[in-house]
């Protein structure tokens, strides 16, 4: 393999991690400060995409496009908090998965009903797209590199808002002790709509963001909240320096290996059969990374025991 | 056990009233894909259907319609309610070819017709195929062998090719070859379901490829599409009408203008029917038809007229009445081949842009009377 596409195929990796933090940023917020398994977390991240995809095909404009998207997740998401997840908190996780996953039906159907059943268009904008040439030759698409860009941004603002902020300091004191902080004097339930809204607002961000360059549809969400959940399992449950961590591991696990594997089974199987074989290992190795990590680090690699 | 009594008594009346009802119509199950993110096509399949059973008139035809969400299971559970209380004479919908491997068998071993209007699995143009089955579509590979027949034709000698790792896309690559005559620049399998394509992309690039064959329908192609015209790659792309039929060519908007694709069908082929079936669709829904319309279409169509030539209730005669394929098909010409799939041209059209709309123009026939290869080993 040469140099170019080693160099290529790392930075898809960073890029695939980078948009896995921002969904499961989210996830394992919503997890850690408030203990609740949230199977509707893909669904705010179709509502980014459906809210970009309409917003940009109204006014031809991509930054619009993005504000809309987190405005739009938000609202959904402190809606989706205020009305139906306020009443999980003291129930069960079962409760909550089932509450949840019936949250994933109404948004997928109610989407439908109000953008048909067709797929929405959503394009990188004009000064995004084509490829640039970086120092070594590589050829990378510009938008995949602006992604990286954004989702460092966004992270490095998550981390200083968590450290350094008012909030940050309630949303932590929340993960460590509900009660006290409550009998502190602090709104709980309004830290709570908060803490959802914001997570909901970097889903709808990442499905604004892979919108462009992937397919606007109901269900789209799905596929990538599994691979959410793999990583705030790896990096450990309710921390967001874990989650950051495990995405950059998984999206860097999967890149690869799908790339590697097949080489690697072709030194010694006909082509055909390496292909098979290294694709259907490819597509399993970042649960077998998840069973090493779990195996290794029972509760993640930053989860506090 | 009274209780017990009455609520039998109940059921063999609802029975007997459901027996006379379908006396005199054919009563059709319709089991198709009509939620989550393959119910386009699904929705588009159905609405041609009954777009021809509105513009005969007829009303011999009482059509029951659910939806499978696009899941074998329920599916199978679907299949069970229509046959045993719906009681239909005649099956049809399914998408999907692991779908219709899950209900077709045991549904033709029922006596019940089966018209598919989309999967044609290889298992079932084969040593499967049954005298209840036929496939109003194309068997699966019929579509990629056309497209590897282009590539020949185009002078391709080095194609990169891809599909998802499940059994359409072994067999989609499988057909590709056995009609591509170049040697192959690489060959992958990407997981289903997926919506990145970066570092595929990149093993394009880097391969050394004069051209690039992919089967990825829906959603995944719309992906491919786009991520692949924006990394600036810029080979020619081959592929079958799948990933570029009317109703996801707006998703993918310029990245697919000029792209190559084979189909059965195409909205300008110039036959009487076709003009009808075009006009109406777009009236009657506000958009323009897909293939999966034009053979929704023609599948009730032909279900019409063995109507009209047969009794449902004379298997033989109703089976021999549908064999002749007596209809009007928007493909032109239509025959059934021994294993009761159909012998037709499959052309090749080109991504074009009419106004605000992308939409595809045929610009050739790539293969001609083409028969699937497993007729042979239909028994029958």
């Amino acid at each position: 393999m040469t140099f170019l596409l080693f160099a290529e195929q790392m930075l898809n990796g960073l890029q695939f991690g980078i948009m896995l933090f921002l969904m499961a940023a989210g996830l394992t917020l919503v997890f850690g400060v408030m203990g609740l398994i949230n199977l509707a977390h893909g669904s705010l991240y179709m509502i980014g995409a459906f809210a970009a995809a309409a917003v940009a095909g109204a006014t031809g404009s991509f930054v619009l496009a993005l504000i809309a998207s987190l405005a739009a997740a938000a609202a959904a998401g402190a809606l989706i908090e205020l009305t139906v997840i306020r009443r999980l908190y003291k129930r069960d996780h079962l409760d909550q998965v089932l509450a949840t996953f019936a949250l994933i039906l109404i948004l997928s159907e109610g989407t439908r009903w109000v953008f048909g059943s067709f797929p929405l268009y959503l394009d990188v904008p004009s000064y995004l797209s084509g490829p640039v040439t970086l120092p070594g030759g590589i050829q990378y698409p510009l938008y995949r590199l602006a992604i990286i860009v954004a989702g460092l941004v966004v992270a490095g603002g998550l981390f200083a808002l968590i450290a350094r902020t008012r909030i940050g300091i309630q949303i932590r004191a929340g993960e460590a002790d509900r009660e006290m902080i409550a009998a502190l004097g602090i709104d709980i339930s309004r830290l709570y709509t908060l803490v959802f809204a914001l997570g909901a607002a970097l889903a709808g961000l990442a499905g604004a963001l892979v919108g462009a360059i992937q397919s606007v549809q109901v269900g789209m969400g799905e596929p990538v909240l599994i691979l959410a959940f793999v990583v705030i399992v790896i990096g450990g449950i309710g921390s967001i320096k874990g989650a950051l961590v495990g995405a950059l591991l998984v999206g860097m696990t999967d890149t690869m290996g799908g790339v590697l594997l097949p080489r690697f089974f072709a030194l010694f199987l006909d082509p055909s059969a390496a292909t098979t074989v290294g694709a259907s290992l490819g597509s399993m190795l970042i649960y077998i990374l998840m069973a090493v990590v779990l195996i290794m680090r029972p509760s993640g690699l930053y989860g506090s025991a | 056990m009274k209780l017990t009594k009455l609520a039998m008594l109940a059921t063999t009346a609802l029975l007997a009233a459901g027996a006379a009802m379908a006396e005199g119509k054919v009563k059709v199950g319709m089991i198709t894909t009509l939620s989550g993110g393959g119910a386009g096509l699904g929705i588009d399949a159905r609405d041609g259907f009954m777009l021809a059973l509105k513009l005969s008139g007829s009303d011999a035809v009482e059509v029951v319609i659910e939806d499978d969400q696009q899941k074998p299971e329920i599916a199978v559970q679907l299949a069970d309610k229509m046959i045993q209380a719906e009681n239909v004479d005649v099956l049809t919908g399914i998408i999907w070819s692991n779908l219709a491997m899950a209900v077709v068998p045991s549904a033709v071993a029922q006596e019940k017709i089966y018209l598919s209007v989309n999967a044609g699995p290889s298992a079932l143009a084969g040593k499967g195929c049954h005298p209840n089955y036929f496939n109003v579509a194309w068997q699966n590979d019929n579509l990629h062998e056309a497209a590897g027949a282009y590539a020949t034709k185009a002078g391709y000698a080095k194609t990169f090719i891809l599909a998802p790792n499940y059994p359409a896309g072994t067999d989609a690559l499988t057909g590709f070859k056995r009609f591509y005559k170049g040697e192959l620049a690489g060959e992958i399998y990407t997981t289903l379901g997926q919506t990145d394509y970066a570092a595929e992309i990149a093993q394009i690039r880097a391969s050394g490829a004069d051209s690039v064959f992919f089967f990825l329908p829906a959603g995944m192609g719309i992906s491919f599409m786009k991520q692949y015209a924006d990394s600036g790659v810029g080979l020619p792309v081959v592929g079958p009408a799948f990933s570029f039929d009317q109703g996801i060519l707006q998703a993918v908007g310029a990245a697919a203008l000029g792209v190559v694709n084979t189909s059965q069908w195409g909205k300008d082929l110039d036959n009487a029917a076709n003009q009808t079936f075009v006009a109406a669709f777009q009236q009657e829904y506000g958009r323009l038809p897909s293939l999966y319309a034009s053979q929704g279409y023609d599948t009730a169509n032909l279900l019409l007229s063995a109507i009209g030539k047969a009794d449902i209730a004379d298997k033989d005669a109703f089976r021999a009445a549908l064999k002749e394929a007596d209809f009007a098909s928007t493909r032109g010409d239509f025959k059934f081949g021994t294993n009761n799939h159909p012998i037709q041209d499959i052309y090749v059209r080109e991504v074009i842009q009419e106004g605000d709309i992308f939409t595809n123009k045929i610009i050739g026939v790539a293969l001609e009377d083409h028969v699937d290869a497993y007729a042979a080993e239909c028994k029958m």
